[in-house]
């Protein structure tokens, strides 16, 4: 690991400008994610800001909505009161995550921000356009059966990448359409969770959409109905403690046994949280039934691509949102 | 420990202190001869740092205050099994996925290979050497004893400090709740069954951990 330079400012301010300032300079929350990349050497950042000493941990309610501080852990965020009774979906996926020492340590802004598991962006052997640009993929010809279905690059694919993002907890908040609150030189912003991480395109370096220096301070989840029929469907290579082949984060809103409303989203198929809004609103008026969900889950792989080691996606991917939504409804 | 007197298995208490002081003594001389740093890193590219450009650390280590000077890069793992010979903390994949590295900081579990030791200060440190009362052991590492909870051993003080968590943390009210919030200890000898046996004995039982 390269020597770096360790700070642990206590102002906000303190630490946005030392990051803003220094082109090598990255914050470290829980480090889970960050510490394993500089020890292979994919982050070589000459600057720590550790930004622990931040007031950045509470959750709370607020008019409209439940505001989830950065630094809250995984694990406080799951069994959080306020999170189990507005938004018990989170709980949910945050829970299928990763281990009991690992959701200790990592945190809400960290999740977020948290790179993909693509074994060739780990392994510097390989080429890496994520890691380098224009450097090629290694995943497009090699053995790519974790890899995206969704949102794959259609102009040079050989020039983008076709990893997908790991987080749990970011399917769910894209399906509760969150916001993160980031602040930053110019001072502070909201972006909508569909807006926050980016498809890969022609800069597949860049996973969201902050700007250097930006600092995640919190999410906010608005309000809504979604307590009741909620599910969040993991399917991995083992029972636990693996990222998602393909996740399904889904909350639904009944009425006299039909669909009032609905949210769904996926994690394990694309570069982002795979929110599907077309589907959502064709199940609006539709019967709670298996019908229902299977031409729903058809309607949700329109445009999906696999490549050659991937392709029990599109089975598992449908099967999964069918599951998934009858989960949500205890229909058997 | 009294169960199985210096066997080849499971060797006594002296047996045990002979083998790892002989550990001790060949891990020295070995470091003598091929690792002239203390802080080499398993890629050897990066040079150690010097002694002026370490930083100050304080913090407390199974009830002990410590005062150490250390390089930022340091993890709280090669910490505690490098600097200071407590090697009871075991490094396994060295990445966040074995668990074998398993200590508590203020209390909670966490992965002490992925926790750089500078960003420490102030915390208390309990590893698997702070678990036991003097020579009488936690209920769990009896129990991890008496149910055969181990066959290497390699992943037993994580495995057994993570117990300590999952009952603390209200998480061993079933055999598949237990292996659900056990996940991220892996043991390569497949002992599962037994390990969720040992704490399920001591979470029924109602014993303080």
């Amino acid at each position: 690991m390269k020597p770096f330079q360790y700070v642990r400012p206590t102002r906000l301010k303190d630490a946005i400008e030392a990051v803003a300032s220094d082109p090598n300079a990255r914050y470290i929350a829980g480090g889970t994610n960050l510490i394993d990349l500089m020890k292979r050497g994919i982050d070589s950042s000459e600057k720590l800001v550790d930004i622990n000493g931040l007031p950045l941990k509470k959750i709370e309610k607020r008019n409209g909505f439940l505001r989830i501080g950065a630094l809250a852990l995984n694990s406080q965020v799951a069994q959080h009161k306020l999170v189990l009774e507005n938004h018990p979906l989170l709980a949910q996926a945050l829970n299928a995550g990763a281990s009991g020492q690992l959701r200790n340590m990592a945190t809400v802004g960290g999740n977020i921000l948290q790179r993909t598991r693509c074994p060739y962006f780990y392994d510097p052997v390989f080429p890496c356009n994520k890691r380098k640009p224009g450097a090629g993929c290694g995943a497009l010809e090699g053995i790519n059966r974790t890899h995206a279905i969704f949102g794959v690059s259609k102009n040079d694919p050989t020039q983008s990448c076709i990893a997908v993002h790991p987080s749990d907890f970011c399917v769910a908040l894209s399906a509760l359409d969150a916001t993160v609150v980031a602040v930053g030189i110019q001072g502070e912003r909201r972006i909508p969770f569909s807006n926050f991480h980016r498809l890969p395109e022609n800069r597949p370096d860049l996973d969201t959409n902050l700007e250097k220096g930006e600092l995640i301070v919190a999410v906010e989840i608005p309000d809504a109905v979604f307590t009741k029929h909620i599910h969040y469907l993991k399917i991995r290579d083992r029972a636990s403690y693996a990222f998602a082949l393909v996740s399904v984060a889904t909350a639904l809103d009944l009425e006299n046994n039909r669909i009032k409303s609905a949210r769904l989203a996926l994690g394990g198929v694309a570069h982002k949280p795979w929110r599907l809004l077309e589907v959502e609103k064709s199940l609006v008026g539709q019967p709670v039934s298996e019908a229902t969900f299977r031409k729903a889950a058809e309607l949700a792989m329109q445009g999906a691509k696999a490549f050659e080691h991937n392709t029990y996606k599109l089975t598992l991917t449908p099967n999964a949102i069918i599951q998934a939504l009858k989960n949500a409804v205890a229909l058997v | 420990m009294d169960e199985f007197p210096g066997s080849e298995a499971h060797p006594g208490p002296d047996h045990q202190e002979d083998r790892r002081l002989f550990l001790k003594q060949s891990l020295a001389l070995a470091g003598l001869t091929f690792t002239p740093f203390p802080f080499q890193q398993a890629d050897g590219a990066e040079p150690p740092l010097a002694d002026a450009d370490k930083i100050p650390l304080s913090l407390s280590i199974n009830g002990t205050k410590r005062r150490l000077a250390i390089d930022p890069r340091s993890t709280l793992l090669d910490l505690l099994r490098e600097q200071l010979g407590l090697t009871g903390t075991k490094k396994g994949c060295d990445f966040g996925q074995c668990g074998a590295c398993t200590v508590h900081v203020d209390g909670q579990r966490v992965l002490s290979c992925l926790s750089f030791a500078i960003m420490q200060q102030g915390k208390k440190i309990m590893t698997i050497e702070g678990l036991s009362n003097g020579t009488q052991l936690h209920p769990l590492q009896e129990s991890f004893i008496k149910h055969d909870g181990f066959q290497c051993g390699y992943c037993t003080p994580g495995q057994v400090m993570s117990a300590v968590s999952c009952i603390r943390e209200g998480h061993a009210n079933s055999e598949a709740e237990i292996q659900e919030y056990m996940s991220g200890n892996l043991c390569r000898c497949g002992a599962y069954p037994n390990i969720v046996k040992a704490i399920m004995d001591v979470k029924t039982g109602g014993q303080a951990v």
